[in-house]
């Protein structure tokens, strides 16, 4: 008879670890999480700044891509201009799935201070967006901040994408549309 | 709150008067005799209609015809051999004209010369580009903006504004939100025209708030899941939450509370 028993649900001891597939795909997915290198105004700046060697973007697994082919995250930083904003939508349509978006700044988000003709007001009219991040311009440390809270949003979704519900585009008569 | 202003015609009519300002004035003065601007006078000619003396800068006014004749004895004459800003000002209102000018530079005696001319609406001025090559891009900024046109320039294209936009930006019957082409022009372009209804007329008000809309906003008292169907007066006695940041973390307050 056995002396103890052994509980096969705890790792205590045994070299296995019991998980589902769904949190083994988003583990994978979401610790790997290459953005776009995309600058589009000043908030670049900051992107930059958090890519670099004192903010150090690597150790979160997130490292920039030149192309869309390679990327999974597009970080809009900056002001989209209304001449710009059909690139920025090809750039996205060119990214594989699964994809994620951050609107960086408050230019990206709302359009900003720059409420004229020429600027695009909120990327979300043409992009869905994961996560919207506030500041003009948001420090590195807030635009990590924005990383991790898309890793928990990637966590918590489901591992197969068509599941997994773009943002709608809301409008004010309440029609929505899936623009993914 | 601030009292409420209807911003409709805001683009017509200026909001802010102030009762003290007084225009402020640039002191001209005439050109001496026997300066160096006298010899640059002489070199023109009579092309030159009017001219003064504005902050140590010569100040000349010329036809629109002579302004390809005008460039050429400045340069080649009288050395000024750079074109430092060249753009037009929107007086269509008041006279239906505008007002070019260009700012040239002699960097050999350290002189500046501003040269204006006035263009009626609709008619086209020379290009200076054979001379002056930073006017390829300045000539193109002012067709894009103010919709002056320029005759023999190599590239006449918009610079700044998409090749298909409608209007042009610096004209001051521009609204600054732009037209109704403006403000569906990246809808139309990636989605269609068709998408319009859709994705909804582009939001100006910073300040807006829709309570219908649970997706954006939360009442307090009025609290609500994230999504859900708006409901006219349901008050609610708990604060509903539930964003994985907001942990009010009842357990371990509880346990100071014991503690005490
Ligand atoms: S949000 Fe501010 S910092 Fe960012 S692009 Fe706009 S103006 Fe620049």
């Amino acid at each position: 008879m056995a002396q103890h028993q052994v509980n096969y649900a705890s790792s205590a001891g045994l070299p296995i670890a019991l998980t589902s597939v769904d949190k083994l795909v988003n583990w994978g997915r979401s610790n790997s999480l290459w953005p776009l290198t995309y600058g589009l105004a000043c908030c670049a700046i900051e992107m930059m700044a958090s890519g670099a060697s004192r903010y150090d973007f690597d150790r979160m697994g997130t490292i920039f891509r030149a192309s869309p082919r390679q990327a999974d995250v597009m970080i809009l930083a900056g002001t989209l201009s209304k001449k710009h904003s059909e690139f920025a939508r090809r750039l996205y349509d060119q990214m594989t799935e699964p994809k994620w978006v951050i609107s960086m700044g408050s230019c990206a988000n709302t359009g900003g201070m720059f409420n004229t003709y020429a600027t695009v007001q909120g990327v979300d009219r043409i992009i869905p967006v994961d996560i919207y991040l506030p500041g003009c311009a948001p420090r590195p440390e807030t635009l990590q901040y924005a990383m991790m809270m898309l890793q928990k949003k990637i966590r918590r979704e489901s591992a197969d994408m068509k599941k997994n519900t773009k943002q709608d585009l809301t409008t004010q008569t309440g029609k929505r549309a899936r623009l993914i | 709150m601030r009292k409420y202003i209807p911003k409709d015609n805001v683009q017509k009519k200026a909001y802010y008067t102030d009762r003290y300002h007084v225009v402020p004035t640039v002191p001209q003065s005439k050109v001496d005799e026997g300066s160096y601007f006298a010899g640059v006078l002489n070199a023109l000619g009579n092309t030159v209609t009017e001219s003064s003396v504005q902050l140590g800068q010569l100040v000349i006014h010329i036809a629109p015809e002579d302004n390809f004749k005008v460039m050429k004895t400045l340069k080649e004459t009288c050395g000024y051999t750079q074109c430092s800003e060249q753009s037009a000002v929107d007086y269509l209102a008041k006279d239906n004209e505008f007002e070019l000018f260009w700012q040239l530079l002699n960097v050999g005696v350290a002189k500046r010369v501003r040269v204006h001319c006035r263009l009626a609406n609709g008619a086209a001025i020379e290009s200076i580009e054979p001379l002056f090559k930073s006017a390829n891009f300045a000539e193109r900024e002012m067709f894009d903006m103010f919709g002056i046109k320029v005759n023999n320039h190599p590239f006449l294209k918009r610079i700044l504004m998409p090749d298909d936009w409608e209007g042009h930006p610096l004209l001051k019957t521009y609204p600054l939100h732009g037209d109704e082409f403006a403000s569906w022009y990246e809808v139309d372009k990636i989605f269609g025209k068709e998408y319009r209804d859709i994705i909804g007329p582009e939001n100006r008000d910073p300040a807006k708030i829709d309570i219908e809309d649970t997706k954006r906003f939360s009442r307090v008292g009025y609290e609500v899941p994230f999504g859900a169907e708006y409901n006219a007066e349901e008050e609610t006695d708990i604060e509903y939450s539930e964003t994985a940041l907001v942990n009010y973390n009842k357990k371990t307050s509880k346990q100071l509370d014991e503690r005490r």
